[in-house]
């Protein structure tokens, strides 16, 4: 059973509805047990990065989070779940995150956008490139993914397994151990949002 | 890169999709699961919902569809029609929606646009604008309730408000264009794309490749709706997206 973390950050049952159709039982829940019994975790999430925070520390999240994955559970980030892996965040002035891989979320340059054209949030499908050629996510290397934000992570190369060109390398999928990130929705990226997630559930 | 996206819009009335000419003649084309499907299918980047059932009972239906859709098809859905109320909103979003698409209510209480934006963020609300060429005076005007009223708003004047309100993106259908297959209006795109900075799709009068092509090269637009020449089998999504790929246009091809 995969534990889907519910810490009222919206739009869970799409990621729930991903999995249902890979045929993987999942659980939205926000209890500790249920968690820490499950055989992996995924944090979803759409929103701000400090409220997020904010509602993980209140619900004592932060240590159920990282208690599951010193015991080796592997754990998928989506989007602001992504972001929130990091050691800390800009958005609405510095926020600490779960600190699970070194690096930190930042707003998307506007101004270095602006001058190439392009709008802040990124909205849109765009094309992977891949920087770790022995992960289990290889096959992401040229693939569309869809992506909704406006912050993104600057960390170290050893965690970056995919990026994206927007005006910037935009870090997409994140990797430390079995801690996984992806700053794309792979639950709305059709066929091949389906394989990642498949990928993730095939590393439990 | 970025990629354009190419959208169907799906106008679905008491569970059916339909479509018409100029917002009429209706004819159904099919169910929502399996059009959504063969889009996928064909590439589509984004699916949009509008729903033209015409009395409220019945409304409720449009939930029903995007739960059904949103379990079968994994891509952005966009949810409009009808919607006035943050519970309507949140309804649809539960259901499965990824963005809400505001038209007659935003023009009626502009405010659903800022509380909307507050409450699920700005990348969840689209305002939908309808607006059809003036003539006598050279300006685009607003419409609502599909092109029968007519509003006091400019187009960029309104495109402009609603940004401020907190729309992080706008579906802007000239009226004269739509369904008529004469081609996108580009010097409305033009002129918004100037005037705004939150991503824009045009709709509206698709009815040939060189219609995609003219619009993604002339104006800034970062997506094209359309539902005829799809739903007619006139073009596949991907026949559009071969043509784009060709002039240099990045589109994502499955």
């Amino acid at each position: 059973m995969l534990a889907i973390v519910d810490y009222g950050a919206g739009n869970v049952f799409n990621v729930q509805k991903a999995f249902h159709k890979l045929g993987v039982a999942t659980q939205v829940t926000d209890r500790e047990e249920t968690i820490l019994a499950a055989d992996g975790l995924v944090i979803p999430g759409v929103g701000a990065f400090k409220p997020a925070m904010e509602i993980l520390e209140s619900k004592g999240l932060v240590s159920t989070i990282q208690k599951a994955v010193a015991a080796g559970k592997p754990l998928l980030g989506i989007c602001l779940g992504m972001q929130l892996l990091f050691t800390s965040s800009t958005e609405y002035g510095l926020t600490k995150g779960l600190d699970l891989i070194p690096g930190q979320v930042v707003e998307l340059p506007r101004s270095v956008l602006a001058a190439k054209g392009l709008l802040v949030p990124q909205m849109g499908w765009n094309q992977n490139r891949l920087h770790k050629t022995d992960s289990m996510y290889s096959f992401v290397d040229n693939q569309y993914t869809y992506f909704v934000h406006s912050y993104y992570a600057q960390c170290d190369e050893t965690y970056i397994v995919s990026t994206v060109d927007y005006g910037v390398d935009v870090p997409a999928i994140v990797q430390k151990g079995a801690v996984y990130g992806m700053q794309f929705h792979p639950e709305k990226s059709g066929k091949v949002g389906l394989d990642l997630l498949k990928a993730f559930v095939n590393s439990l | 890169m970025l990629a354009k996206r190419i959208i169907p819009c799906l106008d679905v009335d008491n569970g059916r999709v339909k479509k018409g000419v100029n917002f009429v003649n209706l004819v159904d084309v099919g169910s929502p699961v399996e059009i959504a499907r063969e889009y996928e299918a064909q590439g589509a980047d984004e699916l949009v919902f509008l729903d033209i059932t015409a009395t409220n009972e019945k409304r409720k239906t449009l939930v029903d569809v995007v739960e059904a859709v949103s379990k079968e098809v994994f891509m952005p859905l966009t949810v409009g029609g009808g919607i006035s109320s943050l519970e309507d909103m949140e309804a649809l979003l539960q259901a499965g929606a990824d963005k809400i698409s505001l038209n007659s209510a935003a023009v009626a209480h502009p405010i659903l646009i800022k509380e909307g934006a507050e409450k699920f963020g700005s990348q969840c609300i689209v305002v939908a604008i309808d607006a059809k060429y003036q003539a006598d005076t050279g300006i685009y005007k607003v419409y609502t309730h599909g092109g029968k009223v007519a509003t006091d708003y400019e187009l960029v004047a309104w495109a402009k408000k609603v940004v401020s309100l907190g729309a992080g993106e706008l579906l802007v259908t000239i009226m004269d264009a739509d369904g008529t297959k004469n081609g996108f209006a580009i010097p409305a795109y033009q002129a918004l794309g100037q005037a705004v900075q939150v991503p824009m799709i045009a709709s509206g009068g698709a009815g040939n490749i060189q219609d995609f092509v003219d619009v993604f090269k002339e104006t800034s637009v970062t997506g094209a709706l359309a539902a005829s020449v799809f739903h007619f089998g006139q073009l596949t999504v991907d026949d559009v997206k071969e043509a784009l790929a060709a002039e240099g246009i990045a589109v994502r091809r499955i």
